[in-house]
């Protein structure tokens, strides 16, 4: 699934970051393969998404979210 | 020791970087711009033990070196360029205890370019509270630096860290990772192309996409051979660097850091909840913004009636003074009533960057940034529009300068194009006085028309600025890649010293800024005031006597003159009552002879002045633009103003002052100050107020919507880097501004 499709509470893997859509930025703020991800709110229509990557809180739209591949951890 | 320490403090922004560096140098520092481009400065000077100096440079913050914008290039060009007089003899990253991983990115690769580097773990006063604990010692050996634990709040470790800086030279310069195994046989080869260079530097010049300026450019230019890999190439080596150096930095903390999640409380969590509500989110948001305004209407408004008054009282003792002549008259009426024009602003401006910066400071600004983007995408801007779009409100230069951390192109060029239809703090004394001359007093559930209008106005401004985005939007066919990263930092208490600095740092700019600017004009326009065109100018005198003699006063004259002798006689028997002191008749009616002719010379003064002011070179302009404005509900007064305030808006009141202290000579309290000289400001032939409802509500859209500000579109051509853009917003906001104003006066009338 993609990191789009986490609802707010919930937690992934990252597993894959596609390389070609994805900023060199949001890699070096911890976006990467093997680093945990916590939904932590949304704004109105699911968009943007504030995310806890690995520690690091930030927020990114949808649109960039689709080409993140993770995994649900069950917590 | 007479050489300083050249200390380049680097970090990701939010670490507290700005503390540390307020800290270290208190108040002597200064921000000024990198030569030739918009990035600010700052430097300050620290004084360490033992009569050593250090000079520190705050570059401005960046997650890495990959920079992907002007301020991030700042920082690699300054740490690549050994000639650069701040070339730093060492560096400082600044962390925050809680994104230590993140921060360690950043620091590996300044020490991959073998400069001697402490590392600084801010804000250690948390990590009790969020359970972190840190094996300093063991952190030390693994990344090859020294550690200060500090905490700017508590103002804790400052000491240390200086020492450190002291013993500077016994730092470690060896790399603690070896990034170059990601491609092991493209890294030997650029080693054996470039045997005296640095390899990590090479990398960093091979892979950055911003042009790279001076940077010893020509060592470099056979580089480009080396270039032979794609640029999806060069990324994904990027990306396997940047693995890379996370495998490292895990496997350090791995050891050297525990975090004891049992323990961690959040604060974040719980106020998040309620400040990123879809609902109450919105309304916290809404209900800070109105606070914002009625503040800066209300509180300040003591302090400007103090300024307005003393300058005024100022500008007559000077006059009474000083011996007669023209420069006497300079001093009173061109210079002192302009620098009274850019005083009164201070209370204001200082209010508004005194909010802006408490936001900035405590981590909201990202929440608000959160909220609004889907909001603001709709009309092809960015949730990091709102920022600029706020800092508009003070001034759309460092506004436009803060769009650079858009990512997309179009999106930022159309916050650029847009955000001059904020409410800047120039147009703000404009509003101000016009609202008070034009706007009744009365309330409406507990708010006054008068704030509700200027909030209205702001609005107004908001709207226009977010309406021509929309259609810019829809103009505008390009497409640009659109990235969209913010950092929701954690929620902090401002740092007292921080929000004060900030406060007096931005004030210094408006003051000394756009001082110079509104003193030059007004002195300039006091000239052009004083000097005649014609005999008229030279005989307003015999002129006007003459006129005198012959028809006597008119007949509103002789209203206006009773009515002030009718109050001036009730004034002299109410203290005449009040007072054990009894006043003779023939006391009261001497001092009354004496006040009526002083009254009617005041009056004759007066009609000599504006005689002299409309035969004047200035007088001839305002009469030549005359009959443009005049379908704007303005007169040629008013004219000259608008004229003069295309260099800056702030300059209107100051030129209106200066004009009208140049056309008034009388000298009853009430008629000293700026404001109640507008009042009393008539048009000559038909004797009706200048300053009506209808012509200064014209007036109010005209400064709402005009492109009036010479140094914004300074600013705009250097960040689009093309006069089309600045030319555009000029003509295309002006001329709106002329049509809504000139619509508004024909209805209103």
């Amino acid at each position: 699934m993609t990191l789009a499709e986490l609802k707010r509470g919930q937690q992934g893997i990252i597993i894959d970051v596609s390389s070609i859509h994805i900023p060199l930025k949001l890699l070096e703020m911890g976006c990467l393969p093997g680093n945990s991800v916590e939904l932590v709110q949304v704004a109105p229509f699911a968009d943007p998404m504030y995310l806890n990557i690995n520690g690091s809180h930030l927020a990114i739209r949808k649109e960039t979210a689709i080409h993140i591949l993770i995994e649900m951890t069950d917590e | 020791m007479s050489k300083q320490i050249n200390v380049a403090l680097i970090g990701n922004p939010n670490t507290g970087k700005t503390s540390v560096f307020n800290a270290l140098t208190g108040l002597n520092q200064k921000v000024g711009n990198y030569p030739g481009i918009t990035v600010e400065k700052k430097e300050g000077i620290c004084k360490l033990p033992r009569g050593v100096k250090a000079h520190i440079i705050d570059l401005p913050g960046t997650y890495s070196l990959n920079a992907s914008s002007l301020d991030e290039n700042v920082v690699i060009e300054l740490l690549l360029n050994k000639n650069d007089k701040d070339h730093p003899d060492v560096a400082i990253v600044v962390s925050d205890v809680e994104n230590l991983k993140r921060n360690l990115l950043l620091f590996t690769q300044i020490k991959d370019l073998q400069i001697p580097t402490i590392l600084v773990i801010n804000m250690s006063d948390r990590m009790a509270y969020k359970g972190i604990s840190l094996d300093i010692a063991y952190l030390e050996k693994q990344l090859e630096t020294k550690i200060a634990l500090i905490s700017t709040r508590k103002n804790k470790g400052i000491e240390e860290l200086k020492e450190l800086i002291t013993h500077s030279k016994e730092l470690s310069t060896k790399p603690c990772m070896d990034a170059s195994t990601i491609d092991e046989a493209y890294f030997n080869n650029l080693r054996k192309a470039f045997p005296n260079q640095l390899l990590y530097k090479l990398w960093l010049v091979i892979t950055q996409d911003v042009n790279f300026g001076k940077t010893d450019r020509k060592t470099f230019d056979t580089v480009e051979d080396f270039k032979t890999k794609s640029k999806a190439d060069l990324k994904r080596l990027q990306q396997k660097e940047t693995i890379k150096r996370y495998q490292f930095i895990n496997e350090t903390l791995k050891k050297g850091q525990t975090i004891d999640l049992k323990t961690a409380k959040d604060l974040r969590i719980k106020l998040d909840r309620i400040l990123t509500h879809k609902v109450w989110g919105y309304l916290i948001f809404g209900v800070i913004l109105l606070t914002i305004f009625q503040a800066i209407y209300d509180w300040s408004s003591i302090p400007m009636d103090f300024i307005d008054s003393s300058f005024a009282s100022l500008s007559e003792w000077v006059k009474n003074t000083l011996p007669e002549g023209a420069f006497t008259n300079l001093l009173a009426e061109g210079i002192i009533s302009g620098l009274g024009g850019i005083v009164i602003f201070i209370p204001q401006i200082a209010f508004l960057f005194l909010f802006i910066s408490i936001l900035e400071e405590s981590g909201y600004m990202s929440r608000v940034v959160f909220l609004m983007d889907r909001i603001m995408r709709r009309f092809g801007l960015s949730g990091k529009s709102v920022v600029p779009l706020i800092s508009g409100t003070a001034c759309a230069i460092p506004a436009i300068m803060a769009t650079r951390n858009i990512e997309s192109w179009k999106e930022r060029l159309i916050t650029i194009l847009v955000t001059p239809f904020t409410t800047c703090a120039a147009r703000l004394p404009v509003y101000l006085i016009i609202i008070e001359l034009v706007i009744p007093e009365g309330r409406i559930f507990g708010l006054g028309y008068q704030p509700l209008t200027l909030m209205l106005l702001y609005l107004i401004g908001f709207g226009a600025a977010v309406g021509s985005a929309w259609i810019l939007d829809r103009i505008m066919k390009f497409k640009s890649k659109s990235f969209f990263v913010v950092e929701m930092p954690n929620y902090k208490l401002p740092l007292f010293k921080n929000v004060a600095l900030t406060v007096l740092e931005k004030t210094k700019a408006f003051v000394f800024g756009a001082g110079k600017i509104i003193l030059a004009i007004s002195i300039v326009i006091w000239v052009l005031g004083s000097v005649g065109v014609n005999d008229k100018y030279d005989n307003a005198k015999s002129i006007i006597t003459e006129q005198f003699d012959a028809n006597g006063f008119s007949d509103i004259q002789n209203i206006s003159l009773e009515n002030k002798i009718e109050r001036y006689t009730k004034d002299l028997v109410g203290a005449n009552a009040k007072n054990s002191i009894e006043l003779s008749e023939l006391q009261i009616s001497d001092s009354l002879h004496l006040k009526i002719d002083s009254f009617k010379k005041a009056v004759i003064n007066d009609e000599i002045s504006s005689l002299k002011l409309e035969n004047s070179i200035l007088g001839y302009i305002g009469k030549a633009v005359e009959p443009a404005i005049r379908p704007l509900g303005y007169d040629w007064k008013i004219g000259i103003a608008i004229v003069s305030s295309f260099a800056a808006r702030e300059v209107f009141i100051g030129t209106l002052s200066t004009i009208y202290s140049v056309g008034s000579e009388m000298e009853d309290d009430e008629n000293k100050t700026i404001r109640s000289k507008m009042n009393s400001e008539r048009h000559p032939h038909t004797n009706k107020k200048v300053f009506t409802l209808a012509s200064g509500i014209s007036l109010l859209l005209f400064y709402a919507f005009a492109m009036q500000c010479m140094s914004t579109l300074a600013i705009v051509k250097r960040e689009t880097n093309s006069w089309k853009w600045p030319i555009l917003q000029l003509v295309i906001m002006t001329g709106f501004a002329y049509i809504v104003a000139l619509i508004a006066f024909q209805v209103l009338k």
